[in-house]
């Protein structure tokens, strides 16, 4: 398959993530467990980063730290040039609204809103008037061809369908870091295929970096490096098809 | 936000309607157990109010309500119409007696005596007959509820005659009146007519009503008889909040309203509650998303505060509609009394922003705490 690379490959210029000894313990006293031991990380602007390994080794814990919804024990977190583990709890929650998009596993879409509503959270989120952010979730979500679908209820939609709403939710306010957890997992091989051909061709540019926590093996092809965790740390990190294609 | 908020809301019809339900619930046993006890005290005022024309009460100095009378002595009158600043003032006779029926049943009644002269306190509605006519001997006028009561089924009849303490009493009209507390048939005479059917006693005036000179307050004409003469010397608004007060102190009756309206504030809330936390339990998830997604724990406090107040103000609204609704069906169709002042609006709207601030607590505290990582969580 791929070669093994260093965990921290790219440039230091270019990099959009950069994850040095970061460790994160749950609970205390003799009751602590430790659910990443000294993690270093590097992921570069125009990235799309895949990180694998058995359930409870702490790719979820590293990725919701990346996203800046969780704090570390230790360690130093710089992510598009923000200091995360130097920011207010409150500079996180804006960061996040500005700087990171989602993708869930679960999708996560409110059953009381239609595709377009859904689509449009973030930009509500950010203040935008629902009129106006209605609009362009419309757009983006008819650029995923879901244009004859914008007043469906979540419940009206395939699995397929929720995750491309999802998708349009994850990139409507053109974030410059999408975080994708498990996004295929729910899905059949031809609509896991068609989502991370979207993520792909919409997320992976220059000025934005993508990383994907999965299981699924089938997608690895659209990695361009894959970072391989066991017991809290990262045992190696491969470069993924997709750069070795980029590389002819 | 807000609007996501209702969103989210409506889009669980069940627990919508059932946090709606709970607060209609509470609302509707508040506002309509404080009618009807406002009903009831407003029946223990209704001879107050029923008196037009004067605006003060003079009494005994140890009467607490209306319905307590410590007869005076009839030179009483002529003390009080000599307090600088009394206009005029006249005498009021106001007691029960026993009347013998035509058919030979009897009938407790409540008796009120006019002022021979000028007849004031007399009703203003007459439904049949005429006040003036209170002038015949052994005349007297009784109110519409008290004929229906004594005769049911029977149209307005004038010149029907009774007995009261062995004397003949001929009716000669039919007037409204307010209800009594004690929903006795009131009988209107003239005070001397009226002294002569009640038993005898050496003192029979039960009130003095007056009136204050043009230019002077009443408060200050009160104050002046009552210390010229030592009797107490009362407002009719003065009078209305001593009774109330006596019924409200001396009473059970604010205690048993009590006890069923802070039942319902106390199963509103329970159902409201745990309904609303069973809610934002079932959108944790969607909350934590939320939050991934850049939403302050401020604006969330926001959301659950305005879905809260959402139900609350629907609650109320239903809630107390129905008790208006309640109040203008029993109003017709029996005998029991229902008043919804401005004030119980307000009370069961304090009372409904509470139960849904309580009911909201729970999930206030469950949003505000729920980890943004929750959404990575499978």
């Amino acid at each position: 398959m791929a070669t093994t690379v260093p965990a921290h490959a790219p440039a230091t210029a270019d990099l959009a993530i950069r994850v040095r000894g970061v460790t994160k313990e749950f609970g205390s006293g003799g009751a602590v467990a430790r659910a990443l031991r000294g993690v270093d990380l590097d992921v570069a602007y125009g990235e799309m980063l895949m990180l694998v390994g058995p359930s409870g080794c702490g790719k979820t814990t590293l990725v919701s730290i990346i996203a800046g919804t969780l704090a570390p024990t230790a360690g130093d977190v710089v992510v598009l040039g923000h200091d995360l583990v130097a920011m207010t709890n409150g500079a996180k929650v804006r960061f996040r609204r500005e700087h990171v998009g989602f993708v869930f596993q679960a999708y996560n879409l409110l059953p009381a809103l239609t595709a377009a509503e859904n689509a449009a959270v973030p930009l509500l989120i950010a203040g935008w008037r629902r009129r106006d952010a209605v609009e362009k979730a419309a757009d983006v979500l008819d650029a995923l061809g879901l244009g004859d679908r914008l007043a469906n209820l979540p419940t009206e939609l395939s699995g397929g369908q929720q995750q491309r709403v999802a998708i349009a939710r994850a990139l409507v306010h053109e974030p410059r870091l999408l975080v994708c957890d498990e996004p295929t997992s729910a899905l059949d091989a031809e609509n896991g295929r068609i989502t991370m051909e979207l993520i792909e061709r919409l997320a992976v540019q220059p000025g934005r970096a993508v990383i994907v926590v999965t299981h699924d093996s089938r997608v690895y092809s659209f990695a361009d490096r894959i970072a391989s965790m066991e017991d809290g740390r990262i045992e190696a990190v491969e470069a993924g098809p997709r750069r070795g294609a980029a590389r002819g | 936000m807000l609007w996501i908020a209702w969103k989210m809301l409506i889009g669980n019809r069940v627990k919508y309607l059932g946090i709606v339900f709970g607060v209609v619930f509470a609302a509707l046993l508040i506002a309509q157990q404080s009618s009807i006890f406002c009903g009831l005290m407003s029946l223990t005022v209704s001879q107050i109010r029923d008196v037009q024309g004067p605006d003060i009460w003079v009494m005994d100095a140890k009467v607490q309500y209306v319905d307590d009378i410590k007869p005076l002595a009839d030179t009483e009158l002529f003390r009080v119409k000599g307090v600088p600043g009394v206009a005029w003032a006249v005498r009021f006779y106001k007691g029960t007696a026993r009347a013998r029926l035509a058919e030979g049943s009897y009938e407790q009644m409540m008796l009120l005596g006019l002022d021979d002269a000028t007849l004031i306190g007399a009703p203003e509605q007459v439904v049949l007959g005429s006040i003036a006519d209170l002038r015949k001997p052994d005349a007297v006028i009784m109110d519409d509820a008290g004929y229906k009561r004594i005769w049911p089924g029977e149209p307005y009849q004038l010149g029907r005659v009774f007995e009261m303490n062995d004397r003949r009493a001929v009716l000669v009209g039919v007037t409204k009146a307010s209800r009594s507390f004690t929903s006795f048939p009131i009988v209107y005479t003239r005070y001397s007519q009226a002294v002569a059917f009640a038993p005898p006693e050496r003192k029979v005036l039960s009130f003095v009503l007056a009136d204050a000179e043009p230019g002077v307050a009443p408060e200050e004409v009160c104050r002046r008889i009552e210390a010229q003469t030592g009797l107490q010397a009362l407002t009719r608004a003065q009078f209305f909040r001593k009774t109330i007060r006596y019924y409200l102190a001396k009473t059970g009756i604010p205690v048993n309203f009590a006890v069923t309206v802070l039942l319902g504030f106390l199963v509103g809330t329970a159902i409201a509650g745990q309904t609303f936390y069973l809610f934002t339990v079932e959108n944790i998830r969607q909350f934590g998303a939320l939050k991934a997604m850049g939403t302050s724990n401020w604006t969330i406090l926001g959301m659950v505060l305005a879905q809260a107040l959402q139900v609350g103000l629907i609650g109320y609204g239903v809630g107390v509609g129905l008790a208006a609704i309640f109040g203008q069906v029993v109003k017709g169709a029996s005998r029991l009394s229902f008043f919804m002042p401005w004030q119980v609006l307000a009370i069961t709207g304090v009372a409904v922003f509470v139960i849904v601030l309580l009911a909201s607590l729970l999930s206030i505290r469950k949003v505000l705490i729920v980890d943004p990582a929750i959404v990575f969580r499978g």
